[in-house]
């Protein structure tokens, strides 16, 4: 649990892309294990399988295809924020202290040990929000939002783990789906601007032009 | 047979991705269209058995919403045929900035008609809250790369901010899903299923903060697809991007997926008994998307932003319908027939003109009545019918929810709703009157009258005969199931 905030805090603080997609992977890996730990020694297939699942896709599959869209795109390596490093950590101190506070006030079905993964799901999850909101590149708005999908996962696997496999593993398909169709679409920013960065498109909206 | 409605498309759209030849896959397209419509009016007669343990299942809310697509899909199929045909596939040349763009190739912009078609008939037939996530999360993935046909920069960037606005919002609705899981588990030896119909059965068990917590992100996160304000950021842009009758099917076919989202967060609320707290969250976000879209729609100056404002408006509309309750819960059930079949109407309407004018300023295009004459009397026929006036269907459904305001006592939300309609009237009539009538320059009194086809000019008429009929007469299986429907949402 603590090395999942950990990972979020450096996911703020990192400047490398390729270090972003390295942090999400692992955040993807420990993810997978939460269903184990959660099942509480009862290893039962479903729960396997899940993990077996979490780990090929967040773990394996959105990093190769991420990498190879910088790869392709021949982007700068450097993530390019809105909002400085310093302030980014400055935000998840922020977000550290409020989650640890909601997680301790609001009412959790199984005791103290899921108050924490509470805590941990806010705060992963308002990491995700402030990454997708502050950050330039296209390629970083969709780590942003894998973060995001990790911290409600966490939440929902830590607290109401008793989805059938069925909708757990649509879940998983979704959200592969989604990271591959931002993959191409990623793909086609970079070949119609020559950059990924979002500040070009701006064209779009009412008023003057 | 409910997995036929399913299969039926979706196979259908890999094998639209994998056919090489164009006329065999318009063929698919229209057979497969014409057999989902048929399977779902069959429906009407012979209620079809669940399916998958009943998780997915027709009831009078599903049969509705479920109608209401394949009937607009059905329209807009015969209407894409004659678009394809008549669109060349490169060397397209963007009308506003004198750059040349192609097409997405037809097999991809077929094959993701079909799957959307697929996915927003898996919608409104869950009745478990985890595959209806996944569905209508499915549905946004099988519609972005239809926004995306015409290959230029402006389609890519409305695009983008479909894919992450609404993933975002999505991923919302899933933390939604997953409180309402701890609502369902917080009293001990209770299991609770997420299927509604047991849900609703069990709803008093369960924990009400979770509940109201689990409420606000359906809201919010279903919202968020269905364009109601603050959150409709990415709507105005898909819709104007897109080619006009992926606009007919977002505005008049996925805004009601994520609006039956709401709805099945709202039937377990009204069920555990709280139906007063989500209705106050549904009359403001109602009232503020018709601010919203009463603001950006008063000077407007492109005719498919002023469409999709339009939509933003009817949304915020159904919300408070919602809200208000009463009467006004039939009309908001009914209205949202209306409004899918004129805004398809109206969508398919603006594509005859813009493939024409080949520009989307209201400023540029006049005299649609002497050039287009049967498009400019029917795109008059949609402004009355959006608006609201008679005798067309909307105007019976906006006057119900009126009715229903004012009965149950909420006097500040009905005049609000009163003046922001009029206010969207007056807008709406200033930038389409002037389109269709006055000839002004010289430019166009040359322009010799347009081509217009039976299949680009019959959909739009079918949509317009249907809005006349309903605002004359409600026929009474559809009168019986809105009521089923609204019964459905429970409260007062």
């Amino acid at each position: 649990m603590i090395v999942f905030m950990i990972t979020s805090l450096l996911l703020l603080g990192s400047s490398r892309l390729a270090g972003c997609i390295r942090i999400v992977a692992l955040q993807g890996i420990l993810l997978s294990l939460l269903p184990l730990m959660v099942s509480g020694g009862g290893l039962t297939i479903d729960s396997l399988i899940l993990s077996i699942g979490t780990i090929i896709l967040k773990g394996m599959v959105f990093p190769w295809l991420l990498s190879r869209a910088i790869r392709e795109a021949e982007v700068r390596r450097e993530v390019e924020p809105f909002v400085g490093y310093i302030t980014s950590l400055g935000f998840g101190g922020a977000a550290f202290v409020i989650s640890l506070w909601i997680g301790s006030r609001l009412p959790v079905p199984h005791g103290e040990a899921s108050s924490l993964t509470l805590s941990v799901a806010f705060f992963t999850i308002l990491t995700g929000f402030f990454l997708i909101v502050t950050r330039r590149k296209a390629i970083s708005q969709v780590l942003g939002y894998l973060t995001l999908e990790n911290g409600i996962y966490t939440f929902g696997v830590g607290l109401a783990y008793d989805e059938p496999l069925l909708v757990d593993l649509g879940i998983l398909l979704d959200i592969f789906v989604a990271v591959f169709v931002m993959g191409i679409t990623l793909f086609h920013i970079n070949r119609e601007f020559d950059s990924i960065s979002t500040d070009q498109l701006v064209e779009l909206k009412d008023g003057e032009k | 047979m409910i997995s036929a409605l399913i299969l039926v498309p979706l196979f259908a759209g890999i094998a639209a991705l994998i056919l090489r030849n164009n006329l065999w896959r318009r063929a698919l397209l229209l057979i497969t269209a014409i057999f989902h419509t048929g399977m779902t009016l069959s429906a009407w007669v012979v209620k079809p058995a669940p399916s998958l343990e009943g998780w997915l299942a027709f009831d009078a809310i599903g049969l509705l919403f479920l109608s209401i697509t394949s009937l607009l899909f059905f329209f807009c199929t015969l209407y894409a045929i004659n678009y394809l045909k008549n669109e060349p596939p490169v060397n397209h040349e963007d009308f506003e900035e004198r750059v040349f763009f192609s097409n997405a190739p037809e097999a991809r912009f077929t094959g993701c008609l079909l799957l959307f078609l697929a996915t927003m008939t898996l919608v409104p037939l869950s009745q478990h809250f985890g595959i209806l996530w996944v569905s209508i999360e499915a549905t946004t993935l099988a519609s972005a790369p239809l926004i995306f046909f015409h290959r230029h920069h402006r389609s890519l960037e409305a695009t983008w901010k479909y894919l992450l606005v609404c993933s975002v919002g999505i991923a919302v609705a899933l933390l939604g899903n997953f409180s309402l899981a701890v609502a369902a588990s917080m009293e001990k030896g209770n299991h609770i299923s997420m299927v509604i119909g047991e849900m609703i059965k069990d709803a008093p068990h369960l924990h009400i903060p979770w509940l109201k917590a689990a409420f606000i992100c359906f809201l919010v996160g279903y919202g968020t697809k269905m364009g109601l304000a603050p959150m409709h950021t990415w709507l105005p842009d898909a819709h104007s991007e897109s080619p006009s009758v992926v606009s007919a099917l977002l505005s008049g076919a996925l805004l009601n997926c994520a609006f039956v989202g709401i709805l099945r967060a709202y039937q377990i609320c009204s069920a555990a008994g709280i139906a007063q707290f989500s209705q106050s969250l549904l009359i403001g976000f109602g009232l503020f998307s018709m601010l919203v879209a009463t603001v950006f729609i008063i000077g407007q100056t492109d005719y498919k932003r002023l469409l999709a404002y339009s939509s933003i408006e009817h949304m915020g509309i159904l919300s408070l319908g919602v809200g208000i309750g009463g009467s006004a819960r039939f009309g908001a059930i009914l209205h949202a027939i209306n409004h899918s079949f004129t805004k398809g109407m109206l969508f398919l309407l603006a594509g005859n003109i813009l493939s024409f004018y080949k520009t989307k300023d209201c400023g540029r295009v006049k005299g649609i009545s002497r050039i287009l004459p049967q498009s400019g009397a029917l795109w008059i026929a949609g402004l009355f019918a959006i608006t609201g006036s008679p005798p067309f269907g909307s105007f019976i459904s906006e006057f119900l929810i009126l009715k229903g305001a004012i009965e149950s006592g909420h006097f500040i939300a009905a005049s609000a709703y009163l003046l922001f309609l009029a206010l969207i009237f007056i807008g709406m009539a200033t930038v389409m009157m002037p389109m269709v009538q006055g000839v002004t320059s010289e430019e166009i009194k040359n322009l010799k009258p347009g081509k217009e086809t039976f299949l680009s000019i019959m959909p739009p008429v079918a949509l317009g005969i249907i809005m006349v009929v309903l605002g004359i007469y409600i026929p009474s299986f559809l009168s019986h199931a809105v009521e089923q429907a609204s019964n459905m949402l429970g409260g007062f």
